[in-house]
């Protein structure tokens, strides 16, 4: 009985509280079950689409003449892939964007990076200009550069090779490697710098020593943008090659007379990468497109 | 990497004395020209020149200077609608690409559980490509593609959507794949964006009363106005350079201005009227830029 007068006891005092206190918490439940909704909305949105062309490129030829077809993957097969695979510019288009992404990554760093430090240390004269200048040449259309380009270097004789667009990647990602260094030499601080100067290295040795180790993670991120940039890239490589086309430019210039099989295949091929770019880069996002793009 | 000892040398009736304390910021023009020296070269090499020479290939023919590229370009039956195409899509895709990218920005801010996973799957598309994102869609729109596939699940007669007599839906659909690929940069900018907003200011908003449409039109939305400035003048500018979403879906059906000149390159071999519409392309990103810079600009003066 005891137990009856305590609850009887407290519940006077609990009895109002429910009435006023349970509503709000039901619209934060409410709220969080439409949070979720709408975000497993939009994930739908955004990932389907990447199953679906895996699907349809893990599906043999077969089963893509049927109609209609499964949504679910119930006969896997790696016919298509092996197929485009095998068709003719692909694995050489393929060597081609793994060379032409890393030689553009190598280049824009060897330029971009003295650079970037230099923007990052010293307060030279011309350097408002100069970070103007980048941001300019940032927002010049691609085809703006293709074009002539691709005449000039019919006249060097570097029209379709691996370099003519090295080349022009590199000019196209090098505003953003130099920019973007530069906010990653900004975030390693001035005094270890020093440090390393007064114990006796010189400013090279200081550099290479005590910088660039610490800056290592974010020129690597910058890194990778530069490559998937590259990867992607498809009207310039288009117009500066002709036998030597990278995956895309390939992929575009058969698109016309090619079956759909031969284009679903290209197109998960085309953005398999991205699946694990964004993965390694997620943490790297948001401080790069925040901080550096303005 | 003898700059710095260049200004002492220089000026030797100075005494040698260290300043006290932090050096001062090293202003060594020297050493600084010679670490960007590279890059201006480069860059004066891949852009300058062609750049000029652009400019002269587009009024270049066989006999000096001329406009007859230009209106070989207007003339061409493709020209109008390729840039009327281009307007429209730009015109509907950003606002929606805005409105979405905000709710999505917003949403992962409220911290759902899972939200990273959200994080990472919404940012995808960032790296995959217009070409690659055309492909995608292709699954899905192409006459015996998945979204025939499930109307005929559903017992309803498949539709062609990227016929060349149905423009709404073949509009639709290169609307919809480049909303896919493209919200992304706008999604991730405008994250960046909020994580720089101290919370402070909407809870003390929310304090005095403000509901969430009137803390989001009247706090978070002027907060994000560089974010979303540089998103709205990086987005339209490339989406001047679309075309190859349009191509792998529709082929020549939807026609858009970089996508002509890519037709005028490498169809029909004529680099002088290719360079024409490439420079169409530049001055209508250019003067977009500077308008919106103009426009914003205005507006964020207005009120004060």
């Amino acid at each position: 009985m005891s137990h009856a007068t305590t609850s009887q006891a407290t519940e006077p005092a609990a009895r109002p509280g429910p009435e006023v206190d349970r509503r709000p918490l039901a619209r934060r439940r409410r709220n969080r079950i439409l949070l979720q909704a709408a975000c497993i909305l939009i994930t739908l949105f955004m990932a389907l689409p990447i199953y679906l062309i895996a699907l349809a490129a893990m599906s043999s030829r077969q089963s893509l003449q049927k109609f209609p077809l499964s949504f679910i993957p119930d006969n896997f097969s790696t016919e298509t892939m092996q197929t485009f695979l095998q068709s003719t510019g692909i694995l050489g288009g393929l060597i081609n964007s793994v060379q032409v992404g890393v030689f553009t990554l190598v280049l824009s760093l060897i330029v971009g990076v003295p650079a970037g430090y230099a923007v990052a240390r010293f307060a030279f004269r011309g350097r408002d200009p100069y970070q103007l200048f980048l941001l300019f040449t940032r927002a010049l259309p691609i085809v703006v550069l293709s074009v002539p380009l691709a005449q000039l270097f019919l006249q060097t004789g570097l029209y379709d090779s691996v370099l003519a667009v090295v080349l022009l990647h590199t000019a196209l990602a090098l505003p953003t490697t130099i920019l973007i260094t530069a906010s990653v030499f900004l975030g390693v601080p001035r005094d270890v710098e020093e440090a390393a100067r007064i114990f006796g290295c010189s400013p090279l040795q200081a550099f290479l020593k005590v910088v660039m180790p610490m800056a290592v993670p974010g020129i690597a991120a910058a890194s990778i943008f530069t490559f998937v940039m590259s990867w992607n890239e498809v009207l310039g490589a288009s117009i500066l090659t002709l036998n030597q086309r990278t995956l895309p430019a390939q992929v575009l210039s058969s698109l016309a007379e090619s079956p759909l099989a031969y284009r679903f295949a290209g197109g998960f091929l085309l953005v398999l990468p991205a699946l694990v770019f964004i993965f390694f880069m997620r943490r790297y996002l948001t401080n790069m497109w925040g901080s550096t793009i303005r | 990497m003898a700059a710095p000892d260049a200004p002492a040398a220089a000026r030797p009736q100075l005494p040698p004395a260290r300043p006290k304390g932090r050096p001062p910021r090293r202003s060594g023009n020297s050493a600084a020209l010679l670490l960007i020296a590279p890059s201006i070269v480069f860059m004066t090499l891949l852009f300058g020149w062609p750049m000029v020479s652009g400019i002269l290939q587009a009024f270049g023919g066989p006999e000096g200077l001329t406009t007859a590229n230009f209106s070989r370009m207007v003339q061409d039956p493709y020209f109008w609608s390729s840039v009327g195409n281009t307007l429209l899509l730009i015109v509907v895709m950003i606002p929606i690409q805005f409105v979405l990218a905000l709710a999505m920005a917003l949403l992962i801010r409220a911290k759902p559980r899972g939200s990273s996973a959200y994080f990472y799957i919404w940012a995808i598309p960032l790296a995959v490509s217009d070409l690659a994102a055309g492909l995608v869609w292709l699954t899905v729109f192409t006459d015996r593609g998945y979204l025939n596939s499930l109307l005929a699940s559903f017992g309803l007669d498949p539709v062609s959507w990227l016929a060349y007599d149905n423009y709404p839906s073949m509009f639709g659909a290169v609307l919809i794949a480049e909303v896919w690929r493209a919200t992304s940069l706008v999604f991730v900018i405008v994250v960046a964006g909020l994580q720089s907003i101290p919370k402070d200011y909407e809870e003390a908003a929310g304090v005095f009363g403000a509901n969430f449409w009137s803390r989001l039109w009247h706090v978070t939305l002027p907060l994000l106005r560089p974010s979303l400035q540089t998103a709205l003048i990086l987005r339209t500018i490339l989406a001047f350079q679309t075309f190859a979403v349009a191509l792998a879906l529709t082929g020549q059906n939807f026609p858009l201005v970089v996508g002509e000149t890519y037709r005028w390159y490498t169809g029909l071999q004529d680099p002088n009227v290719a360079s024409a519409l490439a420079l169409v392309v530049m001055a209508v990103s250019m003067v977009t830029a500077v308008g919106y810079l103009k426009l914003l600009r205005d507006q964020s003066e207005a009120p004060r």
